[in-house]
């Protein structure tokens, strides 16, 4: 299937000499350092490092929440420029993301309602009718197996982990970005519920064709779900390629070790078991 | 959020607290309207009368007269007239008339009597000099008019003839039925240096000193609020600029700048309402700092950045996603500003640098009154503890209901 993109691969977002630090003086720590990257069209990357490592910062810079120390960030070829309040929100209109932990990631003074109607006003659907608003939150619902009528009116932490996380996804169906950014989006929640939400991360990916951009500590993950893996350590890309390249034929002692993490890499990830 | 209101109100710090607040409020509200007497009218020709049950003498005399024959009537009458101080002479006259010194006992009113209506006597001198003759004839005379049985002859000056003609006579047996005498006044805390009613002068101060708290109170939250909001969400520039004009206000004390403020306008122009404004000016900016630090500590949580990433703007994020998380910590933050700002104005007023007398009392200028008329040093009490009292509840119960939100807000403080 890489094989295939490539053909016609044509860059999305990309980045050169990328670099966070936080602090000064004695308190500095360099979360990302000096990162090189190119995320193509249509394609699943998998960020994958340990605890730490500056995935999360690299994950904010590229959404433009926290501004770079150092470094380009180049979108769809062309520079990016978020400078000013109306021209990030311009940007974020073409890009979205799943945050590590889905009970901080929404206001609890909000309802569940108000959440999906802020992402149908952003793809313009402002005047639209309230049948027809209702329409769409019920189509968004149900591809993540949610029942819209149960959620009306109730709010987010009147839901589970797992809801929670699969409300995202059908925040991201409805607002059908260019980029997903999706960090960690199964790490705060049970196992059980971890393969349902993967499922319908890559259906919802294949299905409009969106870039997106999976983080994770976990490389068997990475290998289930990505087409390109990137690895970091300590806020640098140690080494990156196909998935099959990276995770089969490791380079680096640290990609040995992430894999080493994972016991039975090809069965992990088997849904059948999970 | 019902179930937040629940939570407060179990909590029974907050209770306690609630309640005496409410208790002052409703009596500053209901108290008026029973009694209509304007707070700062002048009823007392004279200085501190002390707190008691006054009955008019002109009221009580047209009014129906019973006959009671008490006992004891006569012994209270003169324990009431004979002060320590009155005993002690009585005893020195009876000691130079030579009676000796066992004898006398002047605390027993009915031996000391006898002794003295037996034994005085205006003529012998005793070696005394004149001024202390006289003194004892007076008191003698006066002793002798309370035992007398004749009692007092009410009489009016006929104006043609200008001779006194009798119109009622009053004996030691007569009581009048106080239900029957048209002119009473209750005057639970006594009268004030100006000769004015401490109660309802009272009440009228918590009120205006109430008000003063909330103005002030609020215009320093408000304050405070939008720049801590604007200082911590925006930071940068904005950030700077703000904090720089905080730290100003930190550097000279608050207390400082309001007393060289109310000294500026003058004592003309120091209505309640200015002196509120003044004090809420000069106290936003520990409530700013306050803000700004939590702000700061919210801005970069994840509903934060999902909430910008769903394209809302500043306003809409500073309004629905920090405010309502920071309520709580704002509703307590303007309770302790209510609290301060009455604190404020009664130190404002403590050093004369108050509201204008004329208008209104409040609590500050009442203590200001009782002090520079030495309430304390002369021991009226009731001109300036009450007042204390009400200031410290004030306080006690708007502290009470904060630390009682603190508890439910904060749940590592719950006990
Ligand atoms: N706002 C901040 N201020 C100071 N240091 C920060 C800040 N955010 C992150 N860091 C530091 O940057 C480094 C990278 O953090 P980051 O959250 O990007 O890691 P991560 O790879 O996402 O880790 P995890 O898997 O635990 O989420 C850490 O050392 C962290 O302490
Ligand atoms: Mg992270």
């Amino acid at each position: 299937m890489a094989e295939i993109r490539s053909l016609e691969k044509k860059s999305c977002l990309s980045g050169s000499g990328l670099t966070k630090v936080f602090g000064f003086g004695n308190q500095k720590t360099v979360a990302v350092d000096h990162v090189d990257f190119n995320f193509y069209e249509g394609e699943v990357v998998s960020i994958v490092g340990e605890s730490g490592s500056g995935k999360t910062t690299l994950a904010k810079m590229l959404l433009g929440l926290i501004s770079s120390t150092e470094g380009e960030i180049y979108f769809q070829g062309k520079k990016l420029d978020i400078r000013t309040q109306r021209k990030k929100r311009e940007y974020w209109k073409n890009i979205q993301a799943i945050f590590q932990d889905p009970f901080s990631s929404y206001n609890i003074f909000n309802k569940i309602d108000s959440v999906l109607l802020d992402c149908i006003h952003m793809r313009g659907g402002r005047k639209f009718s309230h049948a027809k608003k209702v329409e769409l939150m019920i189509e968004a619902c149900s591809f993540v197996n949610l029942k819209f009528e149960e959620l009306t009116n109730k709010y987010p932490f009147e839901l589970s982990g797992g809801q929670m996380q699969r409300l995202m996804i059908a925040r991201i169906f409805l607002l059908k970005p260019q980029v997903l950014l999706a960090d960690e989006p199964t790490s705060m929640i049970d196992a059980s519920s971890r393969a349902t939400i993967l499922d319908y991360l890559t259906k919802l990916s294949k299905e409009t064709g969106m870039t997106t951009i999976f983080i994770t500590h976990d490389i068997g993950l990475a290998y289930y779900v990505s087409d390109t893996v990137y690895i970091m350590e300590r806020g640098k890309f140690v080494e990156s390629g196909s998935a099959d390249a990276v995770i089969l034929t490791p380079k680096e002692p640290y990609t040995q070790r992430l894999i080493n993490d994972v016991p039975k890499i090809y069965e992990a990830w088997d849904l059948s078991t999970v | 959020m019902k179930n937040m209101l629940q939570q407060i109100f179990r909590s029974s710090k907050f209770l306690i607290g609630f309640t005496i607040f409410m208790t002052m409020l409703l009596t500053v509200i209901i108290y008026p309207l029973i009694v209509k007497d304007e707070p700062l009218a002048i009823i007392g020709q004279g200085t501190f009368f002390e707190p008691g049950i006054y009955v008019n003498v002109f009221d009580s005399i047209n009014s129906t007269h019973y006959t009671l024959s008490l006992n004891d009537a006569a012994a209270r009458r003169i324990a009431s007239k004979l002060g320590d101080q009155e005993r002690l002479d009585m005893k020195d006259w009876l000691l130079a008339f030579g009676i000796p010194e066992n004898e006398i006992d002047i605390h027993d009113n009915t031996k000391l009597m006898e002794l003295w209506v037996n034994n005085y006597d205006s003529k012998l001198a005793l070696g005394m000099t004149s001024a202390k003759r006289n003194y004892y004839a007076r008191l003698d005379k006066s002793l002798k008019g309370i035992l007398g049985t004749e009692g007092v002859i009410i009489a009016i000056k006929n104006t043609e003839t200008g001779l006194l003609e009798e119109t009622n006579s009053i004996v030691q047996t007569d009581y009048v039925n106080i239900g029957q005498v048209s002119s009473i006044r209750i005057l639970p805390l006594g009268t004030d240096n100006f000769g004015r009613d401490i109660l309802t002068e009272l009440v009228s101060a918590t009120r205006t000193s109430l008000q003063i708290g909330f103005v002030a109170g609020i215009i320093a939250t408000l304050i405070g609020l939008t720049l801590g909001l604007f200082a911590g969400y925006i930071g940068g520039l904005v950030d700077d600029v703000i904090m720089f004009i905080t730290n100003l206000f930190t550097v000279i004390p608050g207390f400082v700048l309001l007393i060289l403020i109310s000294f500026s306008i003058g004592q003309e122009q120091r209505g309640a309402i200015t002196v509120a404004v003044v004090i809420g000016f000069t106290s936003w900016v520990w409530t700013a700092r306050a803000v700004r630090s939590q702000v700061v500590s919210l801005r970069n949580r994840d509903h934060v950045n999902l909430s910008k990433l769903s394209g809302h703007s500043i306003v809409h994020i500073i309004l629905a996603d920090i405010l309502p998380y920071i309520a709580s910590y704002v509703i307590m933050a303007l309770i302790l500003q209510i609290s301060s700002g009455i604190l404020a104005e009664a130190g404002l007023s403590i050093l004369g640098l108050g509201p204008k007398t004329t208008e209104v009392p409040t609590l500050g200028l009442m203590m200001n009154w009782a002090m520079i008329y030495s309430a304390h040093v002369t021991g009226k009490w009731w001109a300036y503890i009450p007042v204390l009292v009400t200031i410290a509840m004030v306080s006690f119960s708007m502290n009470l209901m904060n630390t009682g939100l603190d508890q439910v807000f904060n749940p590592a403080l719950r006990d």
